[in-house]
């Protein structure tokens, strides 16, 4: 703070790695930024050489992509990170996992072989849990979304009041009923284009409620289940480590 | 407005179920659902006493706070108790929670805090009473200590602001007053072995058994009289076993009482993104308007490798990325050069802060602060001089002359430091308009040293004044509040004296605080049992977070006081703006907090007539009382430890993982 940036050795970067992670449980109501700030704390306490970007206020090497929004659950939450020091990348996960509080939890940890890797996180897989919904209700609701060309739907965004079409980025929408739920319970899953503005899993349900005038007595519980290349005959996801891994 | 909590559930049965629900339609939800790191969540029946701990304000202030994390640990060590944390919820939980029935939670195992055997509230404001009425209120618990029964937590009140509970002795069972490490251990068995051995004497049978020990201040055994002019004629216990006066609890030997062992790492955003080490406790600087520096004497230090071992095992625990060195002034341990050397060694290229939250005004503060951010990250500088005027400063015992500033704010602008931030009061004893604008002058001189000194033109300083509120236990309890408007229009003219200063006012920035909060947080200082009416009628009124300017309204505060007070024959003006003489039985003078009536009255004499005392650390005892009458004593170095046996933090980095 107001004083010139001492001139500093900046260790360079030797390894990237890709990881995916999960947001479980209670820890869903992190928000993106208290992910980012338990994620730096993990990899001093993991003891994770990572590197520091230069200049004055240096910044571990860390590239975050796509955050579920605060409040859903996800399997499948992505990043990148530079390393001034080679590791192990399953030590690594296993290192990291430790460190991080139970509900936050590293899935995979993959060397970086290829570039533009953000650009394969094409579209996502929602589930959408809706308790006290008929499925009957839902399924209704998710064919009169289907048969839409265009759902126009509103979200207060940090510009102020958006709307935007929340229809062409749906692929699919299937409704499935829960296993023993007594209240009865409705789960859909989408797959879902990501774009400007991306279509959140609360646009989906806006745009149901548009449609069909589909209103969740319960609050809904989401979680998405994947990221990845779009496959656009199939319109399922692939994975997006698999060139990695090749 | 109770809540009425289902009867068919279990004690200690978790609400989390009902609560989730309610936590997609709230702001920042992640601050209610615990799970932080190192947090500990035990088995309920697995214990036989069960602690709820509350800081009432916001979890993002809440969570850091030193002292709930350390009695958090201390209980949750002990194998026939726990202790879990409970933060005030935002008016938009709260609404929730009373709309759908969910009590007052605790966040590690969100139980009912209806259910626990204790709530211990720490104050460090009294600004937070409101606070605790609402989660009184949703837990079910009566607002009315008088109206709990054997199922209700025995409320008690700790932290800074219990050195006078008397405005809310009405809604709390105890106080205790000082370090809390050894209190709650001692309560801790006292209630184990009162619920061993079957209750005896219920709910009264414990509170009598807490306050016998003399260390336990209950309200209910202490009758207030008042004269017919509303002053107090005297307090005195309502029972023949009960003591006269209550003492504070001082700890010795903080290098056996390393807490936090395992300092918690919130998830969510708080107030304090850092790892805190306390490097002492108490200050014998001898400021008067100073509450914290004279009700924690004596000074009582951690030696330079306790320091370093807490800071070492910390970082491990928490992977926090800065560490504070806390005291109420840090810069004053015997150490401290050695401490910030030897720190700065060890986390030499770690991308570890280090902070000394000191606000000395001397040259020496400036190279503790060059030492501690040699590694590029630094925060601002920030020095207290307190008062505008030299006159002033000796009237508050804040020894710093003109030409100190000078050169310390010369020194950091050499150093590199292109802004340093100033911190004064408004409102003090004696002070007259000329005191406060002299605060202009004095920024004005430091740009003035500070564009010699470096040449440049891009000096900066921050002047940060706010007004004075007379505390208990403090020279200053018997002076009178400076009203807001007075307050106010000093401010003004201080405004409006740097603004007309063609040469330097635009170098210099201003912050003030209006004075009208500072007359409610008077009134709850040095208020009586009356208060507690308004307090009540307040919260009623819909009083929350009243630490928060957006959530404070002065206008119900003032109403609610001339309801409650009505009848009384004092106002919120009797409790405020009036001088004390020195035969007034004041609302806490039962209470002991070590220091010698008679020398706080002198020191106050002293005050008014400007005379300084020095600080007892390196000058003959000036008789305060503190030692005499606790038994205690100044624990300060030097260890003859100079360098720490340590490897530096460095080497270690990454070699477990490397190597693919």
């Amino acid at each position: 703070m107001s004083r010139q940036a001492p001139d500093r050795d900046v260790a360079p970067t030797v390894q990237r790695l890709r990881l995916r992670y999960a947001k479980r449980g209670r820890l869903r109501f992190s928000s993106h930024r208290d992910f980012q700030r338990a994620f730096e704390r993990a990899l001093r306490r993991a003891g994770v050489p990572i590197a520091f970007s230069a200049g004055f206020s240096p910044h571990p090497k860390v590239s975050y992509a796509n955050a579920a929004p605060t409040g859903s659950a996800s399997e499948a939450e992505y990043l990148e990170i530079g390393l001034q020091a080679a590791c192990d990348p399953h030590r690594l996960r296993q290192a990291l996992d430790d460190a991080l509080p139970p509900g936050l939890d590293v899935i995979e940890v993959v060397v970086a072989r290829t570039p533009d890797f953000v650009a394969r996180l094409q579209a996502s897989v929602w589930r959408i849990e809706l308790p006290e919904v008929d499925v009957a209700a839902a399924s209704a609701a998710a064919r009169a979304l289907l048969e839409a060309d265009e759902v126009v739907v509103e979200r207060l965004t940090k510009q102020g009041r958006r709307s935007f079409d929340a229809r062409g980025a749906v692929l699919s929408l299937d409704v499935a009923p829960a296993g023993e739920d007594p209240g009865g319970c409705a789960i859909l899953t989408a797959v879902v284009r990501h774009g400007t503005p991306t279509v959140r899993p609360d646009d989906v349900l806006a745009a149901l409620r548009r449609v069909a005038d589909l209103v969740p007595p319960a609050p809904p519980r989401v979680t998405r289940l994947a990221q990845g290349p779009l496959d656009p005959g199939q319109r399922t996801v692939g994975d997006p480590f698999a060139e990695d891994r090749a | 407005m109770t809540i009425t909590v289902p009867q068919q559930a279990a004690r200690g049965e978790s609400v989390f179920d009902r609560l989730e629900r309610l936590l997609p339609q709230v702001s920042k939800p992640i601050q209610y659902v615990g799970g932080e790191l190192n947090a500990t969540l035990k088995p309920w029946d697995a214990v036989e006493v069960h602690w709820a701990l509350m800081y009432p304000d916001a979890y993002e202030v809440g969570a850091p706070n030193q002292g709930v994390q350390i009695l958090y640990e201390i209980i949750n060590e002990r194998q026939d108790a726990l202790a879990e944390r409970t933060y005030a919820v935002w008016p938009d939980l709260e609404a929730l929670m009373r709309e759908h029935g969910v009590p007052q939670f605790t966040v590690d195992g969100h139980r009912p805090v209806g259910d626990f055997d204790l709530l211990g509230v720490s104050f460090a404001t009294e600004l937070g009473y409101t606070n605790m009425l609402t989660a009184l209120d949703l837990a079910g618990i009566p607002l009315q200590a008088a109206s709990r029964d054997e199922g209700h937590p025995v409320v008690i009140a700790g932290g800074h602001a219990a050195f006078n509970p008397e405005p809310i002795a009405d809604f709390i069972d105890a106080a205790v007053l000082g370090d809390g490490e050894q209190a709650v251990l001692l309560i801790t068995d006292l209630v184990q072995a009162w619920k061993a051995q079957g209750r005896p004497g219920g709910r009264q049978g414990l509170l009598l058994e807490l306050a016998r020990t003399g260390s336990v201040y209950v309200p209910a055994f202490y009758d207030v009289h008042y004269l017919p002019d509303g002053r107090i004629q005297r307090v005195a216990p309502s029972r023949p076993d009960v003591p006269w006066r209550v003492r504070k609890h001082t700890l010795m030997d903080l290098d056996a009482w390393p807490y936090p062992k395992q300092p918690l790492v919130p998830l969510a955003e708080t107030v304090h993104e850092r790892m805190s080490v306390e490097i002492f406790r108490g200050c014998t600087r001898g400021c008067r308007f100073c509450q914290a520096g004279m009700i924690t004497r004596p000074v009582r230090e951690r030696s330079i490798t306790g320091i370093a071992a807490m800071v070492d095992n910390g970082l491990r625990r928490t992977g926090y990325e800065e560490v504070g060195l806390l005291s109420l002034s840090s810069a004053d341990h015997s150490e401290i050069g050695d401490v910030a050397r030897n720190l700065a060694d060890r986390y030499e290229g770690t991308q570890t802060a280090l902070s000394l939250p000191s606000t000395r005004v001397d040259a020496f503060n400036v190279d503790l602060a060059n030492e501690l951010s040699r590694n590029g990250r630094r925060s601002g500088l920030t020095f207290a001089p307190e008062g505008g005027s030299e006159r002033i400063r000796r009237v508050i015992n804040k020894l710093v002359t003109e030409e100190d500033l000078i050169r310390t704010v010369t020194t950091a602008y050499a150093a590199g430091w292109r802004q340093v931030k100033l911190y004064f009061m408004c409102g003090l004893p004696t002070e007259t308009d000329a005191d406060v604008l002299q605060i202009a002058t004095l920024a004005r001189e430091v740009i003035k040293a500070g564009r010699e000194a470096t040449g440049r033109r891009d000096i900066r300083c921050t002047v940060s004044i706010g007004g004075f509120v007379p505390k208990p236990h403090t020279p200053f309890q018997w002076a009178a509040q400076l009203d807001h408007a007075s307050t106010d229009a000093r401010l003004m003219q201080l405004r409006d004296a740097i603004r007309a200063d063609r040469e330097y006012g635009k170098a210099i920035g201003l912050r003030y605080h209006d004075g009208k909060p500072g007359i409610v947080e008077g009134l709850l200082s040095r208020g009586d049992r009356r208060v507690g009416r308004a307090i009540e009628q307040a919260w009623r009124d819909g009083a929350r977070f009243d630490g928060w300017s957006e959530h404070f309204s002065f206008d119900r505060w003032m109403q609610a006081s001339q309801i409650a007070l009505a009848g009384t024959g004092v106002d919120v003006d009797w409790f405020t703006t009036r001088e004390r003489d020195r035969t007034e039985v004041l609302p806490w003078d039962h209470l002991d907090a070590g220091l010698d009536a008679e020398w706080l009255w002198e020191d106050w004499q002293d005050a008014l007539d400007e005379v300084a005392v020095d600080d007892c650390r390196w000058t003959p005892c000036f008789d305060c009382g503190v030692c005499d009458q606790l038994g205690t004593q100044i624990q300060v170095g030097p260890t003859g430890v100079v360098d720490l046996p340590m490897p530096t933090a460095r080497a270690s980095v990454g070699s477990v993982l490397a190597g693919s």
